[in-house]
């Protein structure tokens, strides 16, 4: 909403305030002003001047010499618009005027010719094309005969004026009117508001004998009011009106138009203007559309209705979209001589969604879509009779044409002062808290610290004592609500198991050298289904899919994390940042349902995804390109950190991964998630080179963490080492063997683990050699080389009989 | 004989003088002290000389031979100390050349600022509640006072699934059902960080997906003062303890009164700059009195209980903390993005 100060001051006094603290005052008790501007910037010095003789320049055949009359003075000024002739009141700006865009006006040599000044345009005077009139868009811009010649031109236009932009939130639309606004402010400041005083000299004609009004829907129409105002002199409206709707933002079109407009911005209330002549009969019925009906709009555009529009018609077809527009045929024109004004109340709900249907949002439809105040309806119907009497000529014929089911009940609110401190922590005594009251002009009964306030309709956002709380809270001034902290026993907070595990782990991975990163959680229906771990996929989910998605790229919920975190590293190779490792903890959707009937499961997974150089050393040439095991440690090492134990990696296949390369992770058998290199199709795809992945159940590791800690003595006797190394086939998987080893080599072996694996040369075809070392310790005693001996016999025998795996010499 | 060892004596001390290493220190030690050496051998000699005279060249024979070993002790001190400068010399390495790289990873900017701000208020008695993405309508909009047909809850305007599940808009539902979950009995104290989802075209300030912490208080007595008291406390710690607050009157379905919360401008301290755009406040985030219809539907009596809530934008917080031109960065994960955020 803007507001014109000048405007604004109309209804109460500003004299005492500049527009930047009016602003901060309004914006610090509730409705927050996005700007406090002058309506056109730096402009000084412009005159109404009037021009005595206009004669063309000597030396340039579309050059006008003018002499203008300023008052004070006569100036010869150069103007070449095609529109200015002797005997017109322009605006003239003087030498040393000061224009918009920091424009100074000095006194001029043109084509050997002096001017002193400049003849000015609207536009050249800040006013934006759109407002500017057809008849003074291509030229100078004439003042109707009312005005002095000599007197200030920029206060005549309006020029001075200050504009606030109003950000309105949604249950604030009675600041949608300049009354509104004015109600607002006299709160705020304490001051008296005057509002206009509506009198209508009417004819001695009923304007029933003229139309009759049905309404079929009254739900959707609880009022509709037909006011009909004869001998209208359709023209320009005065220039203090179309000023005060440039300020506002609407442009002037003609003197009917502009009345029903200014009456929206003073009211709030949308009006319509018929021509009466041109309605089609004498009787308004209010419906709802047929199917496939139409009717052209004045726009010019061919619209089809449905069920869901309330219409306007007269009887036959439709003449208007409630709320929304006019039809073309009924448009007031220059011919019209009659008009059939509307006045009515129509339900937010059906006019929002004719506007959005045919996109129509307007001055109008916001405010129906809002709610307009149910008891300025008929009142804003008999203020614009009383312009359209002024400014247009008209006569009024008595009475309305009506039909009224209005509800103008106001709402009452009791509460007690007590109630209200009590909520915000005040001491607000009672007689303050009715001063407020006051000044917001709801009227209040009062009994000791007891209130019965009835609210006016034109407030309709309040209803209960809490609405009244806010009301009291924000002219009192929330700047004056003490700082306190909640009383009552403390409460000690801290994060629980799993929020405490996901730190855990942030900080782990980022230890390891890992860069967290977040991807959207929707994606294409393509990646949608792509990298699915094993023990998702055996759920055989469906991808969920959006009603309405706004693109391809984001129309499905992910069952893996891993195809964005890809895009996001073929984004950074695009950018020559080839060496990267990225995780991402984020929720996939699980749901099973072809069509969606319930909310589907979430899961927290934990994905990487790792490529180019993991290490780059190079003036001591180590550089080592990230590889499976580099990713394995770094998962191995996670599982230890959060204490995970009996983690099993087995050789297994997932979409999408190289089939050679690709481990399942299994804790007590149960899958948690897979690790492995991307296909090289799919590498392909993404433009990657060797890029490894992995993917977890976070929900899952969470189940498997050992929450206890115990302690362990530290072993005092010595322990002994032993190297085994065994020849077995290539398949055989080295943490069978392992596995075999620890199981075969008694109590005291404590730790083995691989510290060779060889195969090739001296190396029979399809064998391996790999060795292990193993270590022994007694924690209660020292270990005799007998007992070792004993436990290395049974694991050389065991792996013999297993795996067929020879001792290497 | 006297005079021999004297000789003996000299030309030792000078050998020992000039050995240059160990070694050589070495074979003056053999050929002067050694059994087979010269005093040892004048030492032999001394049978055939007077009685009276033997102690005295005893003696002398013993001077001699501890001044030549102490003068080897001496100088092998002094050439293991040269032998071990000379290691060193040699050892010496050019220190600045660069280490071998060790990998740093670190947290994104979201997980950074909502951990930090989590912690703020776990620091205030809050607890952490977390809710699903997906929702349904009723805890989306429903129990939080935005009943069917509410203009903030335009299909325009959310992701839809089907008509009743949805992407959630806002991190309040998970308020509703930690409220449901508490049974009417208070205090409910928690503040809910997430994933939100709106049906907005992505550019530099939109994103269909961002993220929201809200905070909820439910208890008895709970008075619109704290709310100003936890904020204040909050603002203070977050953005610095010389950053004043402002509470706006504001409009939220779900909270009456309602409130916006600005903080005074880091870059003017008030008086007005292009950041604040000349205000001299930052708006930061939205808050309230929770309305009595959204306690009585998570099962509470608005007549007995009461309860301020807050909601905040960790990307608007970071971007203005940090001077963030773009939304989108949070979610394309431009490493070097990402890697300016390392520091803990």
């Amino acid at each position: 909403m803007l507001v014109s100060i000048n405007w604004l001051k109309q209804y109460i006094d500003l004299d005492d305030i500049t527009p930047e603290e009016l602003a901060e005052k309004i914006t610090k008790s509730g409705i927050e002003v996005d700007s406090a501007e002058p309506i056109v910037d730096q402009i000084k010095n412009v005159v109404v001047g009037y021009v005595k003789s206009c004669e063309k320049h000597p030396n340039a055949d579309k050059l006008n010499l003018c002499q203008v009359d300023v008052g004070d003075e006569e100036l010869q000024i150069i103007c070449g618009a095609p529109n200015v002739q002797a005997g017109q009141k322009v605006a003239v700006a003087k030498p040393g005027a000061r224009l918009p865009g920091g424009m100074k006006i000095k006194k001029a040599k043109l084509r050997g010719v002096e001017s002193q000044g400049m003849i000015c345009s609207l536009q050249e005077l800040g006013i934006d094309d759109k407002f500017v009139q057809k008849e003074f868009s291509d030229g100078i811009f004439v003042f109707a005969d009312d005005v002095e010649v000599g007197e200030d031109a920029i206060e005549r236009l309006n020029l001075n004026d200050t504009i606030l932009e109003l950000e309105l939130t949604p249950n604030r639309s009675d600041c949608l009117s300049m009354i509104g606004v004015a109600y607002e402010v006299a709160a705020i400041l304490g001051k008296d508001i005057k509002l206009p005083e509506v009198a209508i000299d009417y004819v001695d004609d009923a304007a029933t004998d003229h139309v009759q009004v049905r309404v079929e829907t009254p739900e959707l129409n609880p009022y509709y009011g037909a006011f009909i105002i004869r001998n209208i002199q359709v023209g320009p409206s005065p220039l203090w009106m179309q000023n005060r709707l440039i300020a506002a933002g609407i442009r002037p079109i003609n003197n009917v138009v502009d009345i029903t407009n200014y009456v929206l911005l003073e009211y709030g209330q949308p009006l319509h203007a018929f021509d009466y002549d041109r309605f089609g009969s004498k009787e308004v019925v209010v419906r709802t559309a047929e199917k496939d009906e139409k009717i052209q709009t004045l726009d010019d555009v061919e619209r089809t209705l449905s069920e869901d529009h309330l219409v306007i018609t007269n009887g036959k077809e439709p003449v208007a979209i409630a709320g929304v527009m006019g039809g073309a045929d009924s448009e007031v024109n220059d011919e019209t001589t009659t008009v059939l004004l509307e006045a009515a109340y129509f339900d937010s709900l059906s006019v929002r969604k004719a506007a959005k249907d045919h996109q129509l949002r307007s001055e109008a439809s916001i405010r129906f879509e809002k709610g307009v105040d149910p008891n300025r309806v008929k009142e804003a119907g008999l203020r614009a009779c009383q312009l359209l009497e002024q400014y247009a000529g008209g006569e009024v014929l008595s009475g309305v044409a009506e039909f009224n089911g209005l509800d103008v009940t106001e709402e009452v609110v009791t509460f007690t002062s007590d109630q209200i401190n009590r909520v915000l922590g005040t001491e607000i005594k009672a007689d303050e808290m009715e001063d407020i009251i006051t000044k917001l002009r709801f009227s209040c009964e009062r009994d000791g610290n007891q209130f019965k306030v009835t609210v006016p309709t034109r407030r309709g956002d309040i209803s209960i004592v809490e609405d009244m709380v806010e009301e009291i809270a924000r002219i009192f001034g929330y700047d004056n609500l003490p700082y306190t902290l909640p009383e009552g026993a403390g409460q000690a907070g801290r994060l629980t198991e799993k929020q405490q595990l996901k730190r855990k782990i942030h900080q782990y991975l980022q230890g390891s050298g890992l860069n967290e990163s977040w991807t959207y959680s929707l994606t294409t229906e393509e990646r949608s289904g792509l990298l699915v771990s094993p023990e998702v996929r055996e759920q055989e989910p469906v991808p969920v899919q959006l009603a309405m998605p706004m693109s391809e790229s984001h129309s499905h919920l992910r069952l893996s994390l891993l195809p964005e975190l890809l895009a996001s590293l073929q984004y950074n190779i695009a950018r020559k940042q080839n060496d990267l490792a990225l995780y991402e903890m984020g929720s996939i959707c699980i749901n099973h349902d072809k069509t969606v009937t319930k909310q589907p499961a979430e899961q927290l997974r934990l994905s990487g995804a790792l490529t180019g150089l993991w290490m780059n050393h190079p003036w001591q040439q180590e550089k080592k390109p990230v590889d499976f095991y580099v990713v394995k440690g770094i998962l191995e090492g996670l599982f230890e950190f959060v204490q995970i134990n009996g983690v099993q990696f087995e050789a297994g296949e997932v979409d999408g991964i190289h089939p050679g390369r690709c481990a399942v992770i299994k804790v007590k058998g149960d899958t948690i998630g897979f690790l492995g290199q991307l296909h090289p199709a799919l590498q392909e795809e993404y433009d990657l080179k060797d890029t490894y992945v992995f993917d977890l159940n976070l929900d899952k590791m969470y189940e498997y963490i050992e929450k206890e800690e115990r302690y362990q003595p530290i072993p005092r006797y010595p322990s002994i080492s032993q190297d085994l190394a065994f020849v077995v086939d290539e398949q055989v998987p080295s943490s069978n063997l392992l596995q075999a080893i620890k199981d075969a080599g008694g109590s005291y072996l404590q730790k083995v683990e691989v510290f060779d694996v060889y195969q090739g040369e001296h190396m029979e075809e399809g064998k391996k050699s790999i060795a292990y070392s193993l270590l022994f310790q007694n924690p209660e005693a020292t270990l005799t080389d007998e007992e070792v001996d004993q436990a290395r016999e049974e694991i050389i025998q065991t792996v013999k009989e297993k795996f067929n795996a020879q001792l290497r010499g | 004989m006297k005079e021999r060892l004297e000789e003996l004596r000299n030309e030792a001390l000078e050998k020992v003088e000039k050995a240059e290493n160990i070694k050589e220190l070495q074979d003056v030690r053999v050929s002067y002290l050694g059994k087979k050496g010269p005093i040892t051998e004048v030492l032999r000699g001394m049978g055939k000389l007077p009685a009276e005279e033997r102690p005295v060249i005893g003696q002398l024979a013993n001077d001699v031979r501890e001044s030549i070993a102490r003068a080897i002790e001496d100088k092998q001190t002094e050439l293991e100390k040269e032998a071990l400068e000379q290691r060193l010399r040699e050892e010496t390495i050019d220190v600045t050349l660069p280490g071998r790289p060790n990998q740093v990873g670190g947290p994104h900017l979201l997980t950074k600022l909502i951990q930090e701000i989590e912690d703020l208020f776990i620091g205030m008695g809050f607890e952490v509640a977390e809710g699903p993405e997906v929702e349904t309508d009723y805890y989306n909009f429903e129990a939080l006072n935005l009943p069917k047909g509410h203009p903030a809850r335009d299909m325009q305007d959310s992701f839809y699934i089907t008509e009743e599940i949805l992407m959630r808009t806002h991190t309040s539902p998970v308020q509703a059902r930690t409220m449901e979950k508490h049974e009417g009995k208070g205090p409910v104290k928690i503040i809910c960080p997430g994933k939100v989802y709106r049906r907005d075209t992505d550019d530099a300030t939109h994103s269909h997906q961002f993220t929201q912490i809200e905070g909820l208080f439910v208890d008895k007595n709970v008075r619109m003062s704290d709310l100003k008291g936890v904020l204040n406390t909050f603002a203070k710690k977050m953005f610095g303890e010389d950053r004043e607050i402002r509470l706006r009157p504001s409009f939220f379905p779900f909270t009456e009164p309602s409130v916006e919360m600005d903080i005074s401008c880091k870059i003017c301290r008030g008086e007005g700059c292009s950041v604040c755009k000349g205000t001299g406040w930052i708006e930061i985030l939205g808050a309230g009195m929770v309305h009595p219809n959204v306690l009585r539907m998570a099962g509470f009596d608005p007549d007995v209980y009461n309860g301020f809530a807050f909601g905040m934008g960790p990307e608007r917080i970071a971007m203005l903390k940090y001077g963030i031109d773009d939304i989108r960065h949070f979610y394309i994960n431009d490493v070097r993005f990402l890697k300016q955020f390392h520091q803990a």
